[in-house]
């Protein structure tokens, strides 16, 4: 064989533009996502601002009878009330406090408890079956459990122990939430517990310890990072829940009186936004629709931060094992 | 001399005895390992009642109209309605997720995984990605709203039977939300496949594209396919955005048939969207219905979701060996 | 720099053939040729000035402590090097004249003739028949080729007898040394001219050592083989020429550099060796 040592080695041209193809259609792919971001942004903050100046500039449209041209002022009104110029967001950041206090109080034991249980107590087989079922509750649709909270949770629990609370209120929307966020609490701790090396619990066993300060002293210690992001993550979740609020909180008609109260009914910033968008208002002011878009905006600012704190946590954990 | 004779006295010895012995029966350990075994049980129970209540709840319908439950549009009476474009439209966004999100999620994962030099914008990319997945799903419906109706109003116009609020708006937005899910879990499973399998396939003279179709994609086809089925499910689930993109909650007109292409540019609904409607209504003559268009999303949702957990299962035990 | 590569090119395609440029009496035609190799990983100098031919239908052995980076010169004769995005080559290295890092060299047409056996079995996860049609296939042989090429190539690798009756079982099922006569015919199913193998036996217990060493005999009149190798005994019942790799600090970054210290044919490496740290070496005083 006498090779040409032009041609040797030489690549094939067809197979290159191919290669090239492949490529770029895959880096498309992945520089899309960055397109979304873009895109959400992009249509939350075009009509945050209108929303904004359109506060700042009163029109003859934006007059109301009662409390005369509109004004930044309203952001800090008494309620939630976009049909008459009431842009009280604190009404609705204040609910969705409320709702995600009342949601982590509840996940929070539970969830750590249950991740605690599967990775130190239970057995091979008892995992095995109850994993998977936990499982089965993390993929429950919000709606299922908005249904739950306002058909079950309230009057079987919150009315029976507190007779005044109404049919709608944010303690079974909170409680709905939290049930929510118990799987997802539950399996990033229990992943987190798992990254602890076993010659810690070693270690400690061989010092005596039992298996419960084990637990307490060392496994937690060393996982703190991975629970303080699932506590965060969890959160996030929480605050971004729209179902469960707008189904058993009592945000329908999107207009709520500013309450700290959990068992009034309320909203939070994901029902008033899903509560606008349902159309039972087809009159709305362009002002009052633009609103939907500065409490999304509000909302992603929030959970961005969140989310971004909690990526910092997981990555701790990564460093650390 | 006795060889048995004892090193200690008889009191040192019961009380070493004693000490040794306590048959692990520590009281505050006992009390720990009960406190949270009953959180975990706390989580069983819960999901427990939940299935009962809409199972019970569910039952007149199912027992007494099963045929015309699935079969009828949306009524204004409780005894009348049905679920049957709701399942249409869940139908259709589970055909946009599948036909948009994974082809794009998945080539996104390969180019991150793959192709992606360690540099500032495959880090902004990733880091991105991650935050996608964090955004409430409302965000996404504003997404939607904007830019797929938007889009869409273009293209159809008024005078079609919709204003931009289709499916086609709905089944995009819910493949965009799901995208992020399908990106991440992909990347994990392309991660886990070992290089040896790489270096192989390149040792033998194949291209990055033949190595990655022929080789890295059939090995992290299990851990590919589970991501994919449970963003599915997510979606499916998945109420809030579709509110916002102006899902049809109540009665909607004209009833295209299941698979009738036409129907990508009406209006719709999809059964989350009807369990919010059903739910929402007064009275408790729409309980039942509630309950039982909740069993068939729950049916459809945790189908995905028992699959998808299944398989992880199967080829995790499997690799193990 | 490029200028300079491409002068190379001319050169060596001039000397074609011939280790010319080589401290060792020329002793057959070559098929490869290193000079002045260096590999970098990021900054680091891995390995530097590597010169050395390898001889048609022969078994060059490269030798050496671990870390000398014989494994790192093993993988520029294919450009596996190319797969961590860091490495980076200096000098040249020719195969058939032809610059392996020259601009319009494809590493894909590389590797199709320049076959490797690596460390650990790493079969695909696929049947035994579809591991040797895998090359054949993507190389755009015929698929009417393909049942002799299966046969022909598991003959070569002293494996046929043993999977003839079940090619379409799993790759997986087979034991560790027929694993790796199985990616040695999965090598050669592509006909390459050189095979290079990276310590492909210390996986393997002795007897499959014994089998792929007397398989490596017979394969030697048809390709020529680069083996790296952690034993020195196998280095010298196996091969023909040996190349004794070392480490040295580096003068200029303090860290570790692996270099060729000596190039010789194997019986004069292992009786009589010229420089000192080889002959330390091959009597144990060292390594």
């Amino acid at each position: 064989m006498a090779p040409n040592p032009e041609r040797l080695l030489r690549a094939n041209p067809r197979r290159q533009l191919k290669e090239r193809l492949v490529k770029a259609l895959v880096a498309a792919a992945a520089l899309l996502s960055v397109l979304i971001s873009i895109a959400i942004v992009a249509s939350l903050v075009v009509r945050a601002l209108q929303f904004v100046t359109g506060l700042m500039a009163p029109t003859a449209d934006t007059m109301d009878e009662a409390t005369g041209p509109v004004s930044l002022w309203n952001l800090v009104a008494d309620q939630w009330a976009p049909r008459f110029f009431e842009f009280g967001i604190g009404t609705l950041i204040v609910g969705s406090l409320l709702v995600t206090v009342i949601a982590m109080a509840l996940a929070t034991p539970i969830g750590l408890g249950a991740a605690i249980y599967l990775s130190e107590y239970a057995d091979a087989r008892v995992r095995r079956i109850v994993k998977p079922i936990l499982e089965v509750l993390a993929g429950i649709p919000s709606v299922v459990l908005g249904f739950f909270a306002l058909r079950w949770i309230s009057p079987n629990l919150v009315q029976v122990i507190f007779p005044s609370a109404g049919g709608q209120n944010l303690l079974a929307a909170g409680l709905g939430v939290g049930l929510l966020t118990i799987p997802l609490i539950a399996s990033i701790s229990e992943d987190a517990m798992a990254s602890v090396p076993d010659a810690l619990r070693q270690a400690s066993a061989g010092l005596g310890a039992r298996k419960r300060r084990t637990t307490l002293s060392v496994v937690l210690p060393a996982a703190v990072s991975g629970l303080v992001a699932a506590l965060i993550v969890a959160v996030s979740r929480a605050i971004g829940e729209t179902m469960v609020v707008f189904l058993a909180a009592g945000a329908s008609g999107n207009s709520a009186q500013f309450t700290a109260n959990p068992l009034d009914r309320g909203s939070t910033m994901t029902a008033a936004m899903a509560s606008q968008a349902s159309g039972t208002d087809g009159t709305i002011s362009e002002l009052g629709f633009n609103s939907l878009f500065f409490v999304g905006f509000v909302l992603f600012v929030i959970t961005l931060l969140l989310n971004l704190l909690a990526d910092r946590f997981v990555r701790r954990v990564r460093q650390s094992y | 001399m006795a060889v048995t004779s004892p090193l200690l006295d008889k009191k040192t010895a019961d009380r070493v005895r004693a000490e040794l012995e306590t048959g692990g029966k520590d009281r505050g350990e006992l009390i720990f390992k009960t406190m949270i075994g009953a959180t975990l049980a706390f989580a069983l129970l819960v999901l427990g009642i939940l299935l009962f209540d809409v199972i019970t709840g569910s039952w007149p319908v199912f027992s007494e109209r099963f045929g015309s439950f699935v079969s009828r549009g949306t009524r204004t009476s409780a005894e009348e309605t049905g679920i049957f474009q709701g399942l249409r439209g869940t139908f259709w966004i589970g055909v946009f997720v599948v036909v948009v999100t994974f082809p794009i999620g998945i080539a996104a994962a390969v180019y991150l995984e793959e192709y992606a030099a360690d540099n500032w914008l495959t880090r902004v990319i990733s880091i991105n990605i991650r935050n996608l997945a964090g955004v409430p799903s409302v965000v996404y419906g504003i997404l939607g709203f904007t830019v797929f109706v938007g889009l869409l109003k273009g293209i159809y116009g008024d005078v079609a039977f919709s204003q931009g609020n289709t499916i086609m708006a709905g089944g995009l937005t819910l493949a965009v939300l799901a995208l992020p899910v399908v990106v991440i879990t992909s990347s994990e499973a392309i991660r886990a496949v070992p290089s040896t399998l790489r270096e192989a396939a390149y040792g033998v003279g194949a291209t990055k594209s033949e190595v990655i179709r022929s080789h890295v994609i059939p090995y992290a086809a299990p851990g590919i396919l589970t991501g994919t089925l449970l963003s599915l499910a997510r979606a499916l689930g998945e109420a809030a955005p579709l509110i916002l993109v102006g899902a049809v909650q109540g009665k909607l007109g004209p009833k295209s048939g299941f698979f009738e292409l036409g129907q990508l540019g009406e209006k719709f609904t999809a059964m989350p969207i009807v369990i919010t409607h059903f739910a929402s209504q007064p009275g408790d003559d729409w309980q039942p219905v509630a309950s039982a268009a909740i069993v068939v999303l729950l049916l459809v949702v945790l189908s995905f979701n028992a699959v998808a957990v299944l398989l992880r299962n199967r080829f995790e035990a499997k690799r193990e060996r | 720099m490029t200028e300079q590569s491409s002068s190379r090119i001319d050169q060596s395609a001039a000397v074609a053939g011939y280790a010319s440029a080589l401290d060792v009496e020329p002793k057959g035609p070559t098929v490869m040729n290193l000079d002045q190799v260096s590999v970098y990983y990021g900054d680091f100098r891995a390995v530097r000035d590597v010169t050395m031919p390898v001889y048609e239908h022969e078994i060059t052995a490269m030798i050496g402590p671990s870390g000398c980076g014989k494994s790192t010169v093993l993988r520029s004769l294919n450009r596996m090097n190319d797969l961590i995005p860091t490495a980076r080559v200096e000098g040249s290295i020719s195969y058939m004249g032809v610059d392996l890092y020259g601009p319009n060299v494809d590493p894909v047409e590389v590797r199709r003739r320049i076959g490797m056996v690596f460390q650990k079995p790493n079969p695909f996860p696929k049947s035994i028949r579809e591991n040797i049609t895998y090359g054949p296939k993507i190389a755009g042989i015929a698929k009417s080729e393909w049942p002799a090429l299966v046969e022909s190539s598991l003959r070569s690798a002293a494996i046929w007898d043993e999977v003839k009756d079940r090619l379409d079982d799993s790759a997986l099922g087979l034991s560790g040394g027929q694993q790796q006569r199985l990616c040695i015919a999965r090598a050669i199913a592509t006909k390459p001219d050189v095979l290079l193998m990276d310590e492909p036996c210390s996986a393997l217990d002795p007897i499959a050592t014994g089998r792929i060493e007397d398989l490596m005999q017979q394969l030697k009149d048809e390709y020529s083989i680069v083996i790296v190798t952690h034993n020195m005994q196998q280095a010298a019942r196996v091969s023909d020429h040996c190349a004794f790799f070392t480490t040295e600090v580096d003068a200029d970054s303090e860290r570790r550099t692996g270099q060729l210290v000596e190039f010789s044919e194997t019986t004069r490496i292992f009786s009589n060796p010229s420089d000192e740290r080889t002959e330390n070496y091959v009597t144990g005083r060292f390594g």
